[in-house]
């Protein structure tokens, strides 16, 4: 029975993240406390919420290399906007920079689906534009926290019975994500024409709707993260999270989100960013280099790869009555 | 196949002769193809683009291929079922003369014609098992029905007769700029329409303009009475049409999918309730649809892509039934199944039509058009030609309708 527990892709993660854990906490006891380990959690939690955003886009065949540069406009554009108008609730920021990134989300949705063009085209072009109009905006000076007012700097670092507003707000968007994807008509959409875009559409699956709505909540989700981020690090310019989308889409690979579309758990997709936010922040303490981090990082995202591939690799028909009598048994078990 | 590359270069591709300097040696491979191809009696050039060439014409470059390795076993597998009548004839001279010159050949065929036609020996295989081999002489087609089947089959065709119905479809001048023009037909409730031709006569292209998927610049489509606006395929659906469509893994199945969520596929709102789906309603229509068709599956859970073809197809159909339609359309649905996952789908259509449906069966077999169907109307070239009763005409009058030769 274990060998059978180790072939499944989300088992085997999760056990290298906990032996990644323990090895880190035998030398370096002090990352095993629970305020370190929470720590690891906050600092992922825009990974988890990222990587699921982006979960939804792959698996309809697209890819969103926006999703940083967005994040940094968003921040940016919010931050402004809290300083002209310092009376708005933080609930009112947070509904700003989520429309804010929506509505750029939805610029990339409108040319992939409206116009056909290749998402890894446009995607490439508006993370360019998108950095570009920050610039525009905010001018070359940097935005820090003398421009951030104090309800505006402290919403990160608030708790919600004991636990951090940004792992709450990451476990929300993953509920949503979740639930979205596995219980509702529009998620299994989202599956379906990844999986076979002309079978969808012979059942009047609409790959434009879908399409146009996955870049939205892309969008949406780079700019929530867009405010966390600019007011948990007190810091919002040009550069901000430069080439995060990258790291972003390896999580979803490491995850077992397949990049030919149609495959891809939100389970999977939060191990992935457990995985690399465990890496980021347990290496450190025990002095491995960045170097070294990202040499880890990379070999972890081929490794995945070649997990996922002997995964999706077709174990062969069951033709033969025996075989599928014994694929009949196993299941029930 | 390299649709970009020239029959030349497919042919040669993987050992392309060389000059001594390690570069390609184009006049020797030209030279070689030109050779190969006038054997096989083709009528185009090396330098040829192979996306131009029709299905046929790669088969003769699969051939090509075949002899340029100087092949001395060449397996063919059902190399006829995307050839006309006139192709495969070409094609049995190629196999003669491969054989007069001491090659051997494994011909993997679905069609007793052609097997009695062009083979010296069988063997059958059943559920991925040998059950019987011998000499061709030494057997009937009704032995071989036998063994591939595991049971005898009294009729090759389990027609029903039942009572025809109502008018349920009415086309009217059905045209699109460059595929089909003027299809008119009328079909009624429990009859199994024909819809004959030969590759490229415009058949599936025809029934995808009926099902909303490609754009029509004329023609208006009445169900029971009813004028409706076919746009898209969702329109179809909810006018209670449903197309099972040619290309079984390419238009029909979603193979990362499971079973339950392939058939509930095209009628998924049916399942849901604002939009959230009810998984266990999703599970008794798979079980109930699934027995009926009798798919082997594991459990219903399972991805097609483990599936064999002949239930790929089943849950194919299964989806479509999912709709509770009024018009099935069944676009070559027994195309490269197993007999016995055939003899289950022309079983299910006779049974389907005795509920009331009301079917178009599209197909390039003509066994299974005249077996099957109540009537059967013959498309050449984007038209329809000539419309036949149940047992009104021959097969050769069919054959020559669709060749075009039937209708000057």
């Amino acid at each position: 029975m274990m060998p059978a527990l180790l072939k499944n892709r989300d088992v085997l993660l999760a056990i290298i993240v906990a032996a990644l854990v323990i090895l880190v906490g035998l030398r370096a006891p002090v990352f095993l406390t629970a305020d370190s380990l929470i720590n690891v959690l906050t600092d992922t939690s825009f990974l988890f919420m990222l990587a699921l955003a982006q979960m939804a886009v792959i698996l309809t065949r697209g890819i969103d290399l926006s999703v940083a540069a967005n994040l940094a406009l968003s921040g940016v554009m919010v931050t402004l906007a809290a300083r002209s108008a310092p009376w708005l609730p933080i609930p009112g920021v947070l509904l700003l920079a989520i429309l804010i990134g929506a509505f750029f989300g939805a610029i990339n949705g409108a040319l992939i689906a409206g116009i056909g063009i290749p998402p890894i085209v446009v995607t490439l072009g508006t993370l360019s534009i998108y950095r570009g109009i920050i610039f525009v905006v905010a001018g070359p000076t940097w935005l820090t926290s003398k421009d951030m007012s104090t309800a505006f700097l402290d919403f990160p670092k608030s708790t919600l019975l004991g636990v951090p507003s940004l792992i709450v707000i990451a476990a929300t968007v993953a509920a949503a994500f979740a639930y979205l994807l596995s219980q509702t008509q529009t998620g299994r959409g989202i599956y379906a024409v990844g999986g076979n875009p002309v079978a969808a559409r012979y059942c009047g699956i609409d790959l434009h709707k879908q399409q146009f709505l996955v870049y939205t909540m892309s969008g949406a989700v780079s700019g929530l993260c867009g405010y966390l981020w600019a007011s948990r690090y007190g810091i919002a310019y040009t550069d901000l999270a430069y080439g995060y989308e990258l790291t972003v889409i390896a999580a979803c690979v490491i995850g077992g989100v397949s990049v030919a579309g149609g495959i891809g758990t939100v389970r999977g997709a939060l191990l992935g960013a457990l995985f690399l936010g465990v890496v980021v922040n347990a290496l450190p303490v025990i002095n491995v280099s960045p170097f070294w981090q990202m040499l880890i990082s990379g070999a972890v995202i081929l490794a995945a790869v070649v997990v996922n591939a002997r995964a999706e690799r077709r174990s062969g028909k069951l033709i033969l009555p025996e075989a599928r009598r014994a694929a009949a048994g196993g299941s029930t078990a | 196949m390299f649709d970009d590359l020239s029959v030349a270069e497919n042919i040669f591709m993987g050992h392309m002769p060389m000059t001594p300097r390690g570069r390609v040696d184009w006049a020797v491979m030209k030279a070689k193809t030109a050779e190969l191809l006038g054997r096989l009696e083709a009528d185009f050039t090396p330098d040829t683009l192979l996306k131009r060439l029709g299905v046929a014409q790669k088969h003769l470059v699969e051939i090509a291929r075949a002899l340029s390795h100087d092949a001395r076993i060449i397996i063919m597998d059902e190399p006829t079922s995307a050839l006309s009548e006139r192709e495969i004839g070409d094609l049995y001279r190629i196999v003669e003369q491969l054989k007069a010159q001491g090659r051997a050949i494994l011909f993997i065929s679905h069609k007793f014609q052609e097997i009695f036609r062009i083979a010296d020996r069988w063997t059958c295989l059943r559920d991925g098992e040998q059950v019987g081999e011998g000499s061709i002489k030494d057997v009937t087609q009704a032995d071989l029905v036998k063994l591939m089947v595991g049971r005898p089959i009294d009729q090759a065709f389990p027609k029903r007769i039942v009572p025809i119905g109502d008018v349920v479809l009415d086309v009217e001048d059905l045209s699109n700029a460059t595929e089909f023009d003027g299809i008119s037909f009328k079909l009624r409730k429990g009859e199994i329409l024909g819809l004959y031709g030969l590759v490229g006569a415009g058949r599936s292209e025809a029934m995808m303009g009926l099902f909303g998927l490609t754009s029509l610049t004329r023609g208006s489509v009445r169900i029971e009475g009813k004028p409706i606006t076919i746009g898209t395929s969702s329109a179809a659906i909810a006018a209670g049409i449903a197309y099972v469509p040619e290309d079984r893994q390419g238009q029909g199945a979603v193979l990362p999918f499971g079973i339950r969520e392939n058939m509930t596929l095209a009628s998924v709102a049916e399942f849901a309730q604002r939009g959230v789906i009810s998984t266990s309603r999703e599970l008794d229509t798979t079980r109930s649809l699934g027995q009926r068709l009798a798919v082997k599956a594991a459990n219903w859970e399972q991805r097609l892509a483990e599936l064999s073809g002949g239930n790929q197809q089943k849950v194919v159909i299964g989806k479509w039934l999912a709709t509770k339609p009024r018009l099935l359309i069944l676009d070559e649905p027994t195309k490269g199944i197993d007999i016995g996952s055939k003899a289950a789908v022309h079983d299910f259509m006779g049974e389907l039509a005795g509920e009331g449906l009301a079917i178009i069966l599209v197909s390039s077999e003509l066994p299974e058009i005249m077996g099957m169907a109540d009537r059967i109307i013959v498309m050449h070239e984007g038209r329809i030609v000539n419309e036949f009763a149940r047992g009104s005409a021959t097969a050769e009058q069919i054959v020559s309708a669709a060749s075009g030769s039937g209708h000057q």
